[in-house]
Formats: structure tokens, sequence, C-alpha cells
């Protein structure tokens, strides 16, 4: 029997190997969190189409499918290093040593720090961690807290976070640093924002965003941009100040604010002082990609993808032989790409087992996931597309240049 | 003081009735059989996990998906064990990180 291991039980691992174990794959997938869902789990959104995604459902009905399927999951399982062997994948965990010749990495994404003064005080987390104790362990991060960085991820969890009625008194940006660079940077900000704009309740702003399609408007706009901030579900989004430190004795007990500029110097003079008992600090997402770069792939920097991405080509295939990715691993995008992603991989693992009699499943697949990125109400890089060609011609020169080489 | 959401307008009541005992630092919490050690101590209104080893600066959760090791405990003996990925169970005993000695650093500060 063919056998696979997935690497990440989120929606494209655990979609990966419903795949393969329809195709009648022996699957394990592994993970390092207690449940199975990955960052799927915290969401929690209303569809412009009505009713809720909810996450911790969702997964369960992912995990649940999998499960009927005979698939075999060991959670709370770190993996600590993969590596070939005599042709086959060598997976070590914390307590057993696996090997396939089938290995899927669905890893998924981690938050980008954004280090302000007082940011090690406890009270202070990424926004992912407010939104999955929130969401899924059902425990309030604080009782009023401030969220740093402005992006369609900081924006929707604020949104949860106020359903679970919790308080969030502001988001604003982090102050102007060296590493917080371009989340620093009001005029920046602004732009990545106005893709997002058609998610905003606000008619105002859905129109606001479609005025401001050229460089002096956005100039404008960022200028005269209100200092309060403008309020979308109703807190304040703060694009003209930033979180300048936060400070408590032994845990969070507020955070200063300062007004900046529209390229994110301090106007000196300007700092208030907001009561906080918790802040969120959201720096944006990457792609986990650690044990693709231990196995060896060669990795291609796309800024439109979040990062540093392994080399593969659009059946999720990398470089070398038996390796596989899906999800945000490839790049950062939702959870019902991922999902698409998982079973075009998943596909693309069985053809090769069975001598390309699934070439046309494997094409419906890809077919499903462009509706489906075409389709995403969240994009968390309006520019994706650009993103999967850039690497598409990566992998283009890549086989030509394994090409020259045999020769 | 509790700081579980036992409502919530979209994903309902909180089913809780697998409430167990535990101790953080000596003292006896309840907590929820299979939640992290992290979302238990949250519960109860806990903020400090551990003490940085070098300079003994108050840490708590910050990624809690395992990355940045921020909220490493002792559990039941055992050192440097993550508390947003690990289940609690029944009579945990969970003890903060602290404080290391630093015998080179403290040397060096008294005699050079």
């Amino acid at each position: 029997m063919n056998n696979a291991i997935v690497i990440g039980a989120g929606p494209a691992g655990v979609s990966g190997a419903i795949s393969m174990a329809q195709q009648g794959f022996k699957v394990t997938v592994i993970d390092e969190y207690m449940k199975a869902g990955g960052r799927l789990l915290g969401q929690l959104y209303e569809e412009p189409t009505g009713g809720w995604w909810n996450g911790v459902k969702e997964s369960a009905n992912l995990y649940n499918s999998a499960l009927a399927l005979g698939v075999d999951f060991k959670l709370s399982t770190p993996v600590s290093n993969i590596e070939k062997i005599d042709g086959q994948w060598v997976v070590y965990t914390n307590e057993h040593t696996y090997t396939t010749p089938n290995l899927l990495l669905a890893t998924g994404a981690a938050e980008s720090p954004i280090p302000i003064p007082g940011w090690t005080l406890p009270g202070v987390m990424s926004v992912g961690a407010a939104q999955v104790m929130t969401n899924v362990h059902r425990v309030k991060p604080g009782n009023k807290g401030v969220i740093v960085g402005v992006n369609v991820l900081s924006s929707a969890i604020a949104m949860e976070l106020k359903i679970a009625n919790i308080e969030v008194a502001c988001i604003a940006l982090p102050k102007l640093t060296k590493v917080s660079e371009e989340t620093g940077n009001p005029l920046a900000v602004m732009n990545s924002l106005l893709n997002v704009a058609h998610m905003a309740p606000s008619q105002l702003v859905k129109m606001g965003s479609k005025l401001m399609k050229n460089d002096f408007l956005k100039k404008m706009g960022i200028t005269f941009y209100p200092k309060k901030g403008m309020k979308m579900w109703d807190i304040p989004i703060m694009l003209r100040k930033a979180v300048i430190e936060i400070y408590g004795n032994n845990s969070v007990e507020g955070v200063v604010l300062a007004d900046i500029s529209p390229s994110g110097e301090i106007i000196p003079g300007t700092e208030t002082k907001i009561s906080v008992d918790f802040v969120c600090i959201a720096g944006g997402l990457y792609p986990l990609a650690e044990l693709a770069a231990l196995a060896g792939c060669p990795f291609h920097w796309i800024e439109e993808l979040g990062g540093y991405v392994p080399l593969h080509n659009e059946t999720m295939e990398t470089v070398l032989d038996g390796l596989y990715v899906a999800g945000n691993i490839t790049g950062i995008e939702g959870a019902k790409i991922a999902i698409k992603q998982g079973h075009l991989a998943g596909l693309t693992i069985a053809n090769k087992n069975y001598n390309g009699k699934l070439e046309h499943e494997i094409q419906d697949a890809l077919k499903q996931l462009n509706s489906t990125r075409a389709n995403a109400f969240i994009q968390f890089h309006p520019n994706i597309n650009i993103g999967k060609q850039k690497l598409q011609q990566y992998w283009i020169k890549h086989q030509q240049d394994i090409k020259l080489v045999k020769n | 003081m509790t700081m579980r959401i036992i409502d919530h307008p979209v994903l309902g009541r909180l089913n809780d009735s697998n409430t167990i005992s535990f101790t953080y630092n000596g003292e006896t919490l309840t907590g929820l059989l299979g939640e992290s050690i992290a979302a238990a101590l949250l519960a109860n209104g806990i903020r400090t996990i551990r003490y940085h080893e070098e300079s003994g600066t108050p840490r708590g959760i910050y990624c809690n998906i395992g990355h940045c090791f921020e909220c490493r405990v002792h559990v039941n003996g055992q050192q440097g064990v993550r508390a947003c990925l690990t289940p609690l169970e029944e009579n945990m005993d969970i003890i903060s990180g602290g404080k290391l000695p630093t015998p080179v650093r403290d040397w060096r500060a008294n005699n050079e």
C-alpha cells in the first residue's frame, strides 16, 4: 500500500491527507499542536453570502472526514528534522522516527513580531495568540486592549475580540523603526488597506477607496487622515498615531500613543497614555518553511507571497523528489485556498505513484484552486497572482538549468 | 478571577463540564481537561508564566503556537515545557520557569 506523511494538520495538510486517503493511500498527519486545524481553528467571520465561517467547526469537519477515511493523526508531536536517506524521507519527531517516499509539508505560517519598547511584558501577545485564546480556548486575553499594527489580519481579529465582548481601545501603528519598516509607515499601510476596503462596513470607506486610485490623492488622504482615527466596527483605526511604548510594572498597564507624520516620524509633545491590560502585536504573516530549508529546497524571496517560499510548481511539487508543499508555506492566503492547495497536492502525489492516471483530476483541482483564489473574500496580498507568476518563472528557469547541467 | 468566555454570541455556550484541578507554583487552580496549560493559566488571570533566565524580567505567552518559547514552564518535574502546546491534565504540577545563576557574568562584574 502506498503511504504518505503530512506535516501540519491545518486546512492544507488535512485536505491533502483526505485526497490521498481517497486514492487508497495510508496517510499519517503529524502536528505539534494538540488539536487539528492549524490557523483555521481561530477564524470567525461573517461571509458576504451570509452565515458564519467558524474555524473550530470547519476544522472539526475536516478532521472527522480524514479520520473516517482511516488517516492517522499524531498530534502534540513536534517534528525536529527531516532528511532523505536511501530514497526515503525520514521524519524525526520527539517520540518516533517515521519514513515515507511521499512527504507533504503543510506547515503554514507564523506571525512576524514587531519589537517596541515594553513588548516583553506579560499581557503583550501576537494578535493570532489573542485570536486562538478567544475563539478556540474561550479565554479573554484581557478586558481592554490595543492592537499594534494595521492590516487585514489585525482588523479581522479586532472584530472577533469585539464579538466576544472584549474592548479594543484602538488599532494603531507601531513606532517606526528599522524593524517595523513599512508597518510603521502610514502611507504604506494605507496603500495596503485600500485593497481590503471592500470589507469595510461603511459605504463611505468603500467609496473613498475607489477615489484613492492615484498617488496624489493617496498622499492627501493620509495627510488629512483624522487624528482620532476612522471607526470600523466601532473601533478607531489610527493611521496617524503610533504606539511608542508599552508600560507596566509586572504586566501591561497601558500604552503611550503619539501622533506621527505621514511618513511615520513621531511629532514631539503629542504623547498620550491609554490604560489597557493587554496589547496585541500584528506584524503580519510569513510562510513557515524551516523544514523545507532543512530538506535542501531552493528558496526565493517573493514579497507578494509574504516572504521566502520554497521553489515549487503549480501542482505543488518541490524540486526534491517526493517532497511536496501546500498551504501558507507556499505564500500567505486564506484557509479556503489552503484547502484547495492541499487537495491538489494530494492528487499530485497519488498521480506520481499511479503513473499519471489522475491528470484529469489534477487539472480539475487546479481550476478549483484558481477560481477559489479569484473569488477570495479576504486577500492577504493584493498581488498574489503576480507573486505566483514570479515563482513559476523561477521554476521554469530551474528546469532549464537542470537540463543544461545534464547536457 | 475568571477570564473565561462562557457565552459567545456566535460560538454558543462553552462546554466546561470537564473541570479539573492542577497546581501552579503550589497554588491549586482549576482548568478544563485537555486545554493548553497557557489557556488554563490565563483563564485564572495569571499573566506571568516565566522569568527571563538572565535578566529575571517577567514573561507571558506571546505567540501561542510554540514558536517563541516564551511560555516555558516545569511540568511534573520536567523543565522547558511549552505551556501553549501542552494539554492540561488532572493534578498536573506546574512551576514557572525562573532566573538561572550566571556565575561567569557575576564573577566578571566583581573582578574586572
